[in-house]
């Protein structure tokens, strides 16, 4: 592109257009939505982790004042189960298990807050009021939450005897074993990733709203990709054609992963829509959607790395067991997968990976993507691992890791579980890193701060990414049930403006701002005459959404494509206007100019000819200027970096205390800085959260111990240090993207609770201790101390 | 939540009518225990009478060498004032680290104390600081009013009106807050008076409560070095996923220390 450098164009921090609306509350979120005539629904959800239903008495309810339909299994028996998104094969190459997701209970509940009964009434209250009614006889089946005793117990569903769903290798098992039989050390390390609850600061809701007329349902829904939810809930479960059936996915507060996934309250408040003849909403709280919304993480494994001499690593045998929580949620399968396995080889060139994953049925919420999804998993046990490699080999942990890094002249790198690395460079960020953090000094910071009796502690931790999950075909052998590309429309508007239709779906990330930058500095018109729509599958081609920071990758490469297509026309039309070939026309800052002239029209003047074709190649050329493009990447996008966290923990108490967070990340050729750093921000926040805070407890029963804020510890911005994020000096941009963007969403929280914990363990290292898990309250850090001291 | 009935009377006399007038009728102060409990369907009365009717009953002022409160004062005006800060300042800061602003300019010291929550910070202060409760019907001094889990000296329908606090020479407050509810897992309030030191502890159990063998200690020196930092048992204090009773007993010696370190 040539043109003048931009306030509003690419590596702009713009200002993010939608926050005019959201900071002064006016967003329009589902529960903003009132339609005409509208009702409420209550899911009356089980109490038990496990028992079987043997009678749901609902004669009370339904003569409750303001009731309008109660709904159970019984009534809804034609529709199918939610389906899973993503196919395992067992290493013996059988399928996975997969047993039915019912909408509603079907003669058994298997987590506390499955859906049993619903209610719907003229008022929420009512239906909650109803709700009480309800008479369901239980008989109460022994609960599993561990998942080591799950593989002892009878299956929670019948079709998964032992409670296993599937039992999935990746790697060269021969090759793995062989090189630690060479090996120099042998470090090995039993680790935990918590679980958590994802807390999207808007709880899910959803309107069914049907028009008899024509038999057309739409669904309005807090949902991060509105078109896989038409095609799940219209295929699998309703049995409905997508063309009945229009998703809207308006402002959507956060999602982190958890409104990926197709749930029961939006086939509900589907099927109550028509069988009332009425809308229906449904609004979660805050206790229900600890309930309810999946959960996130929640491996145990066991890890061990054979490293040389040298210090070389040598081979990675991992062993996880993965909770898949009741039911399989709809990309459940692939996170402790192909969102996990395949990243083990992190940043280095360990040559011989091997790991094994079963996955786990307990009756405990479903498990499913969580920011970062897979890869935060991966990079904690691999960057714990190599601390404590560091440790008992007594490297220093930057060189340890320094020593393995794949090298900037090694690309492309094809790791041995799969993936090929396209581009990057890993010294860079780790230097940066080092610098800022200034590792040099640290002990002497460590000696000042032992004065004042704190235990000062440093921690590294490098990560790599796998974002823009693709290509569609690889996807569909690894047994992905959709495709990994992105849509996108420009429509030039006779009069110059732009409206641009994303399949991507903006719920915090300023996709409105970042296209808008994007297509302003293709297109070379003004930013504000830039309007991005999105979540609507009435307006927007098929897309797939926003999940694994593929946004920009993925969405953003479309958007390039359509706005190559636009120029391309735009070229045809004026050379036409201009009565030149359009091989002299070149486009820049908004304008076709015959190349050594002053002879130019703007796109303005272009589009206007395309919907007012007086003056326009009609012999040759369609009307109008307004292009769709499909982008299917080639490959995944590996934005990488280093993460420095220094803490210091009063070993009176146990309370850590982050004194310094460095950041250095190379997500390739960036739109908004501003728009990133942020993103890094929120990530490190979930990140530190996870380490320090953040932890989904169930009790032996299955009842949820931390089912609200009282018990379930959410980062505050007291909990949190003023964060140090920087963007690599030596970018190393996507190689296979027409942006060279990596995507930046999940960074934050991937890289950051290995270095905490690094931190940690490093301040605590005086103690002779090596390990703690997540997330290390005061408590924790408390015991791991009384306990060293014995 | 369920359906009441709702009445915010303006005088006390109409406030004990009302409270009398049904059998399921409860007061209203702050609400910050309350009104999250009727949201959650787990109470479920026939009338609330709401306190913030009452005029003269958010008043701070010092009376002689005591510092009465009024019961509807909220957390955010105790912290706030400045003769407070000047003459208590440990029950000033008590009260600027209750909950969030928004608690703290809705929650009420009366409302707080008569709910007796084994993690609420007040109670700490009231028994440190030897204060009184004065009721519509009586006083009641600190050391016979917390009478266990939620539990207070209370009636039925008896209505707390004021607290008067004496005014120590120094005191402080240390709490290690809940790292998800910010409550207190446990808080320490040591007070030195010119006839001895009085230690509260809150959080630790299920109601606040004194520990002799610190105050002894302190009384004879006040010096943070005499607390023998494990002397609590453990046995009897709380034990949850966040504090463990040995680690809870463990913190109480530690933050004794620090609160007579910061006294002030």
């Amino acid at each position: 592109m040539n043109h003048q450098p931009s306030l509003t164009g690419i590596g702009a921090s713009v200002r993010r257009t939608e926050d005019m609306r959201f900071i002064r509350g006016k967003g329009r979120y589902t529960d903003d939505i009132a339609l005409a005539g509208q009702t409420y629904a209550y899911v009356l959800r089980s109490t038990h982790a496990h028992a079987a239903v043997r009678s749901i008495g609902t004669a009370a309810a339904k003569k409750a004042p303001g009731v309008l339909l109660v709904l159970t299994s019984a009534d809804i028996s034609t529709l199918g189960g939610l389906p899973c998104g993503w196919l395992i094969h067992n290493k013996d190459g059988s399928p996975m298990k997969e047993p039915k997701h019912p909408v509603l209970a079907e003669g058994k509940v298997r987590h506390v807050g499955d859906p049993v009964a619903v209610v719907v009434a003229e008022t929420y209250a009512q239906a909650r009021d109803a709700a009480e009614l309800i008479d369901i006889d239980y008989t109460q089946i022994p609960a599993v939450v561990d998942m080591a005793k799950a593989l002892n117990s009878p299956g929670i569903h019948e079709a998964a005897p032992n409670n296993v769903c599937f039992d999935w290798q990746l790697g060269d098992e021969a090759a793995t074993n062989a090189a630690f039989s060479k090996a120099a050390h042998v470090t090995k390390l039993d680790l935990v990733n918590n679980r958590l609850a994802p807390n999207a600061i808007e709880p899910r809701c959803c309107i069914g709203d049907f028009n008899s007329a024509t038999g057309e349902h739409t669904i309005y829904t807090s949902n991060q990709n509105p078109h896989v939810i038409r095609l799940l809930a219209g295929a699998f479960v309703l049995a409905t054609p997508e063309h009945k059936i229009r998703v809207v996915a308006p402002d959507v507060g956060g999602g982190f992963g958890s409104k990926i996934y197709l749930y029961a309250e939006e086939i509900i408040v589907t099927v109550a829509a028509q069988k009332l003849g009425r809308p229906v909403k449904w609004n979660s709280d805050r206790s229900e959607a600890f309930l309810s919304d999946a959960q996130g993480r929640d491996h145990k494994t066991t890890a061990e790395l054979a490293l040389d001499k040298d210090g070389k690593f040598l081979g990675l045998r991992v062993n996880t067991l993965a909770n898949m929580g009741a039911y399989l949620s709809t990309f459940s399968t692939a996170i402790p997968t192909y969102l996990h396995g395949t990243l083990l080889a992190g940043n280095y060139t360990t040559p011989a990976i091997y790991v094994n994953v079963k996955a786990v049925f307990t009756n405990t919420v479903p498990v499913d993507a969580y920011r970062g999804a897979g890869r935060p998993e991966a990079t904690f046990l691999l960057e714990r691992i190599i601390d404590l490699a560091a440790i008992e080999t007594k490297r220093d942990p930057a060189e340890l890791r320094r020593l393995n890094f794949i090298k900037p002249n090694q690309f492309p790198y094809q790791t041995p579980v799969a993936l090929t690395y396209d581009t990057g460079n890993y010294d860079a960020t780790l230097d940066m890193a080092l610098k800022a953090a200034d590792y040099k000094n640290f002990p002497a910071r460590k000696t000042e701060a032992k004065k004042h009796g704190k235990l000062r502690g440093i921690g590294i931790a490098t990560y790599i990414e796998a974002c823009g999950i693709a290509p569609s075909n690889i996807m569909g052998a690894l047994g992905a049930r959709a495709g990994g590309y992105e849509c996108g429309t420009i429509r030039v508007n006779p009069t110059g403006s732009v409206t641009v239709l994303t399949g991507s779906h903006s719920h915090g990330q300023g996709h409105e701002t970042t296209f808008a930058q994007l297509v302003s500095d293709k297109l070379g018109i003004p930013f504000e005459q830039i309007e991005i729509v999105h979540g609507d599958t009435a307006k927007v081609p098929f897309g797939m959404g926003t999940y694994g920071s593929r946004s920009l990758a993925v969405g953003g490469s479309a958007l390039v494509n359509a706005a190559d297509k636009i120029i391309a026309k735009g070229k045809k039309i004026a050379a036409h206007m201009l009565e030149v070939s359009d091989q002299d026309l070149v486009f820049e800052n908004g304008a076709f100019k015959v190349a050594g002239t002053d002879k130019q029209k703007t796109l303005g003047e272009v589009a206007f000819q395309a919907y007012v074709p007086h003056n326009f190649p009609l012999e040759t050329l369609e009307p109008g200027l307004d292009e769709t493009a499909y982008y299917d990447p080639k490959n995944f996008t590996y934005p990488a970096g280093c993460y420095i966290c220094e803490v210091e923990i009063d070993p009176q108490t146990g309370v850590t205390k982050i004194v310094n967070f460095c950041a250095a990340d190379d997500f390739g050729k960036i739109i908004n800085p501003m728009i990133v750093e942020g993103q890094v921000q929120g990530g490190l926040a979930q990140g530190i959260g996870q380490a320090l805070l953040e932890h989904c407890i169930y009790n032996e029963d299955g009842q949820l111990v931390t089912g609200s804020y009282m018990d379930y510890a959410m980062p505050r911005a007291d909990d949190l240090p003023m964060y140090n994020v920087m963007l690599t000096d030596k970018p190393t941009p996507c190689t296979h993207n027409p942006l060279g963007v990596k995507g930046c969403g999940e960074a934050g929280a991937i890289g950051s609770p290995p270095a905490v914990i690094n931190a940690v363990v490093n301040a605590l290292s005086e103690y002779g201790i090596t390990h703690i898990d997540m997330p290390a309250t005061p408590q924790a850090v408390w015991r791991a101390i009384q306990n060293a001291k014995q | 939540m369920y359906d009441f009935q709702y009445q915010r009377p303006a005088t006390i006399l109409d406030v004990q009518k009302a409270l009398a007038s049904s059998p399921e009728a409860m007061l209203l102060a702050g609400g910050q225990t309350l009104i999250p409990t009727l949201k959650m369907r787990l109470r479920k009365p026939s009338l609330l009478v709401d306190l913030s009717g009452l005029r003269a009953f958010n008043e701070i002022q010092a009376i002689g060498e005591k510092i009465a409160i009024g019961a509807m004062a909220t957390h955010a005006a105790v912290a706030a004032n400045p003769n407070l800060k000047k003459r208590l300042p440990a029950l000033a800061d008590l009260a600027a680290g209750i909950g969030d602003a928004q608690v703290r300019h809705r929650g009420t010291i009366g409302g707080s104390i008569a709910n007796a929550d084994p993690a609420a910070d007040y109670p700490a202060a009231v028994v440190a600081l030897n204060a009184d409760i004065i009721t519509d019907k009586r006083t009641i001094a600190a050391d016979r009013f917390f009478k266990g889990l939620f539990e207070t000296a209370l009636e039925p329908g008896e209505i707390i009106t004021n607290v008067h606090f004496k005014k120590p020479e120094v005191a402080a407050y240390i709490k290690f807050p809940n790292p998800a509810s910010r409550f207190a897992l446990v808080g320490v309030f040591v007070a030195k008076f010119k006839d001895g030191v009085r230690v509260a502890v809150t959080g630790a159990a299920p109601s606040v409560f004194r520990v002799p063998s610190w105050e002894e200690a302190l009384s004879a020196s006040f010096d943070p070095y005499v607390i023998d930092v494990d002397t609590v048992p453990t046995e009897g204090l709380n034990s949850d996923i966040h504090a463990s009773s040995d680690y809870r007993a463990h913190l109480l010696g530690v933050l004794a220390r620090r609160a007579v370190t910061a006294c002030r």
